[in-house]
C-alpha cells in the first residue's frame, strides 16, 4: 500500500482544487494522441484525427477526454484506495478495449506537462514529484488486472 | 522524422533557452533528481542541491549542447560525435536516464513558455530529445 504524507495529500488537493476538468481533461487527451500518434489506434470510431489542428477540435477527443479526468477524479478522493477503485476499469482496458497499459504512462506524462504549463513556478520540483507519483500509482492501478 | 516547421520551432526556442541557459539546464536537473532520486548516483561526487555551481554549470552545457543540436538538426550524428564518445566510454550512464532527463526538460520548457509550450511544440521537441538521447547512445555497443 502507497503511504502518503500530510504535504503529499496537501499538495495533490490543492492542485486538484485549481484545475477545471471540463478544460484539461480534452487537452491532456488531445495532447498523448499529437505527441505519441500511435495512441491513436485505440480512437478509430473518433472520426477526423488527421492533424494536432482536427484532433484539438474533435468533440468526441473532447468528451473523452472530460471522462478520463472524471475517473482521475475518483482517485483523488480516494488517494488510499487507489488500487481497488480502478478494479474495474483495468478489466475493461485490459479484456475489452485491449490497451497497451504502457499507454496509460504516456497520457500521465501528457498530463504532467500540462500541469507545468498551467501551474508555472507553482509546479516547482517537489511539487512535480509528488504529483507523478500520485500518477505512477494511478498508472499502476490501472494496469493491474492485465493477466 | 522532423518536419521544416518543426525544426525551425526548435531553433527559435532553444535560441531563447540559451539565454538562460544555467537556470534552464539547473531546473531541469534539479527537477529529475527530486522526481527520479536514483539519477542522483551519477552526481554523488559533486554538489547538486539547488543552485549550487556544479548544478548551473553543467545545467549550463546541457543546454548549450541541446541548443547546439536544435540548429544542426540534420547532422546530430556528427555534431554529437564527441559527446557520444564521452557518454558512451567516460561516464557510462545507463541510457534510461536520457529519458528522464528529457520529460523533465520537457516540464521546465512547459512551466516557462506556459500556453507557448502548444502540442506542436510539444511533439517537435519530445521527437528531438528523442532522436538526441539516441545518438547519444549511439556507440554504447
Amino acid at each position: 500500500m502507497v503511504e502518503w504524507s500530510d504535504t503529499e495529500r496537501s499538495t495533490i488537493k490543492s492542485l486538484w482544487e485549481k484545475i477545471n476538468i471540463a478544460e484539461i481533461g480534452p487537452q491532456a487527451l488531445a495532447r498523448v494522441l499529437i505527441v505519441y500518434p500511435w495512441t491513436q489506434r485505440y480512437f478509430g470510431a473518433f472520426g477526423d484525427l488527421s492533424s494536432p489542428t482536427a484532433i484539438v477540435g474533435n468533440p468526441k477527443v473532447a468528451a473523452h477526454g472530460r471522462v478520463v479526468l472524471g475517473a482521475l477524479d475518483m482517485a483523488v478522493q480516494n488517494m488510499d484506495d487507489i488500487k481497488n477503485i480502478y478494479t474495474k476499469l483495468s478489466e475493461r482496458h485490459s479484456e475489452e478495449f485491449n490497451v497497451d497499459p504502457d499507454n496509460f504512462r504516456l497520457l500521465a506524462d501528457c498530463l504532467t506537462i500540462i500541469m507545468a504549463t498551467k501551474f508555472g513556478d507553482i509546479f516547482n520540483p517537489e511539487v512535480q514529484a509528488t504529483w507523478q507519483k500520485f500518477l505512477a500509482v494511478v498508472v499502476s492501478a490501472l494496469g493491474r488486472q492485465y493477466y | 522524422m522532423l518536419s521544416k516547421y518543426e525544426k525551425e520551432l526548435l531553433v527559435t526556442i532553444w535560441e531563447k533557452m540559451s539565454l538562460r541557459a544555467e537556470d534552464i539546464g539547473a531546473e531541469a536537473l534539479l527537477r529529475m533528481f527530486t522526481c527520479f532520486p536514483k539519477t542522483k548516483t551519477y552526481f554523488a561526487h559533486l554538489d547538486i542541491s539547488p543552485r549550487s555551481p556544479h548544478l548551473l554549470s553543467h545545467g549550463k552545457r546541457i543546454v548549450l549542447a541541446i541548443a547546439e543540436g536544435a540548429k544542426n538538426i540534420n547532422t546530430l550524428t556528427t555534431t554529437l560525435a564527441p559527446l557520444s564518445a564521452l557518454h558512451a566510454y567516460q561516464l557510462r550512464i545507463h541510457p534510461t536516464n536520457f529519458k528522464l532527463l528529457s520529460h523533465c526538460i520537457l516540464v521546465t520548457l512547459a512551466c516557462h513558455m506556459s500556453d507557448e509550450f502548444t502540442p506542436v511544440a510539444h511533439a517537435a521537441m519530445d521527437k528531438f530529445l528523442s532522436a538526441f538521447s539516441a545518438v547519444l547512445a549511439e556507440k554504447y555497443r
